[in-house]
């Protein structure tokens, strides 16, 4: 029993990964094919790009959460699966450094820049396939009892390369596709960008059809090719997940067909969550060929120490998830981030319009008021700190004594961990004593006249400087 | 029968490649996670002397670098995400027979991951469209998660230096208590601590050697020389600070790891009273050409001039780790240690005895190099305390090629991780100089 709960969670994560994570890797299939509809490509990528903008790196996350779950409470089981499909898990992560790079770029390139836009663009695309792919034939490999127990002792290649990884990995790109789809009508509804409704109401129900038809050619491959994942499949719990999988698709594209995509997002993700379940159910008790889950699982003592773990960080995950959603599902979030054309406006030296309007209105705008404040600011500052500083400074140098003495001449590790504290003490104080305003510190120019025999070795020391920095510029 | 199958051995061939590949991720995760740790704190800082004198300059320099945080975390988390993949992909005994014990401190970096990945998606989206208040208390989270992200890691890590916490039987861990293993461990605070502060001069001295080289250049604004100031100051701050917390942790391995510390000073049979000695190459036997330093080893490691250090002679030669290899990296990272806290104080000594920043050109160039040297030591550290812990794994319990996988694909893997990053690299120094180049909103530079 006990050693079942942690698979649950690893089961959650999996469904959140795959209806979170796999909009925004769908989000990127769209970049590829922006074209084509009554929104122009650019907005159509502009519109994908900024839907995932703050919950991208959050929704990845999910991943981390199942590996680590996974390797402490199902030890055996991870390793026997990562030496054995070894080859997708690399693909996978390969994918995901792409991804991570697409949105490290992304938004930095001004208009025009077409060479690098459309690098990061197919970057992006590239991942979209690469990762859902490569991560869905991994559960397919682990559904068709592909793993045995032990290091890489499955083969290589049709542990993953097989009929139902390859059909499992097209349907998750295609179902990416899909929930990508449905999410970003349902944004473009929100931002009143009527075109882009139109264009991914038609995109989410064609990729809709096409993740349907893929899952019913799916079961049929199981048939052909796994006889117990089938047999799990076509009765008692697995069969009725199955159909509340189907009917929540059904659902789901009606929802889209009338335009209510709020609703839809949430079928749609239960008809993943029924799909991911009905393979757990179809497959239980049996995590590898040999292996059940309670031969499996670690010994008591880790299982309790993962759960209480998680639920404790599950009081903090849940409320901050909830804020990060509640706010980009209201649009909080949606203007923080620069537009494209805000970007270039930037780049070429105006503040956006925007911003430039909210500083008129808060009032002191001014250049010589705005130095005139900094100014006055840090005299006063100057001036009340003056008192607090030397004591400031007798505690830093108290703390730097006591700190060191603890850390080097102390023994007992009470003593260390005070040592260490002391330290930090002092750290701190000097930083809040050395960090404030430099106000009028600047005087570089000054010191090649004073010091002329430093001048020479300086020139050279900047060529230098200047020739290494021109190769790596490519000038 | 089915977990003897799972412990049979294997031949790896490409051994050395499968931790050159897990050496290449981390050395490229290790300087961005510098950034997790210390960016958010300084960045806070800005904001909050924003909100304190409401000079507009302050927020500017917050927003900014919060761009770079959010872009530097983007490139951290799927660096990241590649190590944990590489657990499994490259050492999977390891994490079936150990995993239960160490496991847990990885789940719990999760949550401080996703608390990050969450709240840095709020602050930075959030400039225009939060309270400021709201906005900055938005970003504490951040702070806070990476700190303990990195604790949970470096958990993990000193569990694999100072191993406790289970019973082993047939070669894996059972009767585990991971919340001992990890945080009672007397090895870990000490490494924790002294990554702590590596965090904050990497990262300080990166970002000032960059407004260092544009005040070379001839951009002298408030903006730059509030920028190298806040900076620099953090670096300043740790790095001589670092040379206590080094001398703490240096202990802590002589004590738990006596064969990595004989490694690092090159002392090849157990001595009473033993030298120090600086450079030098070790051929063997001793360490030749070098300058030596009576007795000092021991007074370091045991405040005792007649202490016995042991030698790499108490352990047969099998189980040492590549001495000069170690002993190279563990020199780098203390001599430029050293330069980096004499940097520091130079720079202290005269932004408050004098109340300004210096002026002479030697110091700006001297912070342009410090920021590739703080990375370069970073690494040797860590090249250090792993290199020097070979040829264990799980220390002086599971040897490195017994935790190897056995399947054949890492020659590839290894390959296409090189082009990978090599791209990455160049993403990412194409992104900080278009940051950069980005102009200042016109009346912030003055």
């Amino acid at each position: 029993m006990l050693a079942d709960v942690p698979m649950v969670f690893i089961l959650i994560g999996i469904t959140a990964y795959t209806v979170l994570s796999g909009a925004d890797f769908g989000a990127g299939l769209w970049t590829l094919v922006p074209g084509g509809g009554q929104a122009g490509a650019a907005a159509t990528r502009d519109h994908t790009r900024h839907a995932i903008g703050p919950v991208w790196e959050a929704n990845h996350v999910w991943l981390i959460f199942v590996l680590t779950v996974a390797w402490t409470c199902y030890p055996v089981a991870f390793g026997s699966i990562a030496s054995t499909l070894a080859v997708p898990l690399l693909i996978a992560a390969i994918g995901i450094i792409f991804r991570g790079t697409a949105y490290a770029l992304r938004g930095q390139f001004a208009h025009g820049e077409e060479r690098g836009v459309r690098l990061v663009e197919n970057l992006f695309a590239l991942s979209s396939v690469l990762t859902p792919f490569a991560l869905a034939t991994v559960i397919g490999g682990i559904a068709t009892g592909r793993v045995p127990v032990g290091n890489a002792r499955g083969d290589l290649i049709t542990s993953w390369l097989n009929p139902v990884s390859v059909l499992a990995g097209v349907l998750a790109v295609a179902f990416s596709g899909y929930l990508a789809a449905v999410y970003l009508a349902a944004d473009a509804r929100r931002l009143a960008e009527r075109s882009l409704v139109h264009d991914f109401r038609i995109r989410a129900l064609s990729s809709g059809v096409v993740a349907g038809l893929l899952a019913l050619a799916g079961l049929l491959v199981i048939r052909a090719e796994a006889a117990s994942l089938w047999h799990g499949l076509s009765s008692g719990l697995g069969l009725a997940l199955v159909i509340l999988s189907a009917l929540a698709g059904v659902v789901t594209m009606v929802l889209v067909w009338r335009g209510r995509f709020g609703p839809a997002r949430a079928s749609a993700a239960l008809a993943v969550a029924a799909v991911i379940a009905g393979w757990a159910a179809a497959q239980e008790p049996r995590v590898l060929p040999g292996l059940t889950v309670s031969q499996a699982a670690a010994d008591r003592s880790t299982l309790i120490a993962t759960i209480v773990g998680i639920a404790v960080g599950g009081v903090v995950l849940v409320p901050s998830l909830a804020v990060l959603y509640t706010l980009v599902l209201r649009g909080r979030l949606d203007t923080g981030e620069v537009s494209g054309e805000a970007a270039a406006a930037e780049l070429e030296g105006g503040a956006p319009a925007a911003a430039r309007g909210r500083r008129r209105r808060r009032g002191p705008t001014g250049v010589a008021r705005r130095a005139g404040v900094a100014a006055r600011a840090g005299v006063a500052a100057r001036a009340g700190r003056a008192g607090v500083a030397g004591v400031a400074g007798a505690f830093a140098g108290a703390c730097l004594v006591a700190g060191t003495g603890l850390l080097v001449f102390a023994d007992p590790a009470w003593a260390h961990g005070l040592g260490a504290v002391a330290l930090l003490a002092c750290a701190v104080t000097v930083f809040a004593l050395a960090a404030g305003p430099t106000g009028e510190l600047s005087l570089v120019r000054a010191q090649p006249a004073r010091c002329s025999h430093r001048a020479a070795p300086d020139r050279h020391g900047v060529t230098a400087f200047r020739w290494v920095s021109g190769m790596m510029a490519g000038r | 029968m089915l977990l003897s199958v799972a412990g049979a051995p294997v031949d790896q061939r490409y051994l050395f490649e499968a931790r050159q590949m897990q050496a290449l991720s981390l050395a490229v995760h290790i300087p961005l996670v510098c950034f997790g740790i210390a960016f958010p704190a300084l960045v806070l800082f800005a904001e909050w002397r924003y909100l304190r004198t409401g000079d507009p300059l302050y927020r500017t320099l917050a927003r900014r670098w919060s761009k770079i945080m959010l872009a530097l975390f983007a490139v951290g988390v799927v660096t990241g995400t590649i190590l944990s993949f590489e657990l499994g992909l490259l050492w999977p005994v390891w994490m079936q027979d150990f995993g239960n014990v160490f496991g847990l401190g990885f789940t719990l970096e999760g949550f401080s991951f996703f608390v990050e990945a969450i709240f840095i998606g709020i602050y930075v989206y959030g400039w225009d469209r939060l309270r400021p208040r709201l906005h900055f208390l938005s970003g504490m989270p951040i702070a806070l998660a990476g700190i303990t992200g990195s604790l949970f890691v470096l958990s993990v890590n000193a569990w694999m230096n100072h191993p406790t916490g289970f019973t082993l039987r047939d070669g894996r861990a059972v009767d585990t208590h991971p919340w001992s293993a990890l945080f009672a461990n007397p090895f870990f605070w000490s490494e924790y601590v002294h990554m702590y502060f590596a965090a904050y001069i990497v990262c300080g001295f990166l970002m000032a050697g960059a407004y260092a080289w544009a005040i070379l250049r001839g951009r002298r604004g408030r903006y730059e020389r509030t920028a190298l100031g806040i900076s620099l100051t953090a670096a300043a701050v740790a790095a001589p600070l670092q040379v206590v917390v080094g001398d703490w942790a240096a202990r802590d391995v002589a004590q738990s790891q006596p064969v990595k510390l004989a490694a690092m000073e090159g002392l090849a049979t157990t001595t009473r009273g033993a030298a120090e000695h600086l450079l030098g190459w070790y051929n063997g036997h001793a360490v030749v050409y070098g300058i030596e330093i009576p007795r000092l080893l021991s007074l370091l490691a045991f405040h005792n001039p007649n202490a016995t250090v042991q030698g790499l002679d108490i352990v047969p030669l099998a189980a040492q780790p590549p001495v000069n290899v170690v002993r190279f990296a563990f020199q780098a990272m203390v001599g430029i240690g050293t330069l980096l806290a004499l940097l520091g104080l130079v720079y202290l000594y005269i932004r408050l005895r004098r109340g300004r920043l210096p002026r002479a050109r030697w110091f700006y160039w001297a912070v342009v190099l410090a920021g590739p040297a703080s990375v370069v030591a970073l690494i040797a550290g860590w090249i250090t305390t792993e290199v020097g812990r070979q040829p264990w794994i799980v220390y002086d319990v599971m040897r490195v090629d017994a935790a190897v996988t056995g399947a054949h694909f890492i020659p590839f893997g290894y390959g296409a991780l090189w082009l990978v990053y090599l791209g990455l690299a160049g993403a990412v120094f194409w992104l900080l100089r278009r940051f950069s180049r980005v102009p200042l909103e016109g009346d912030h530079a003055g």
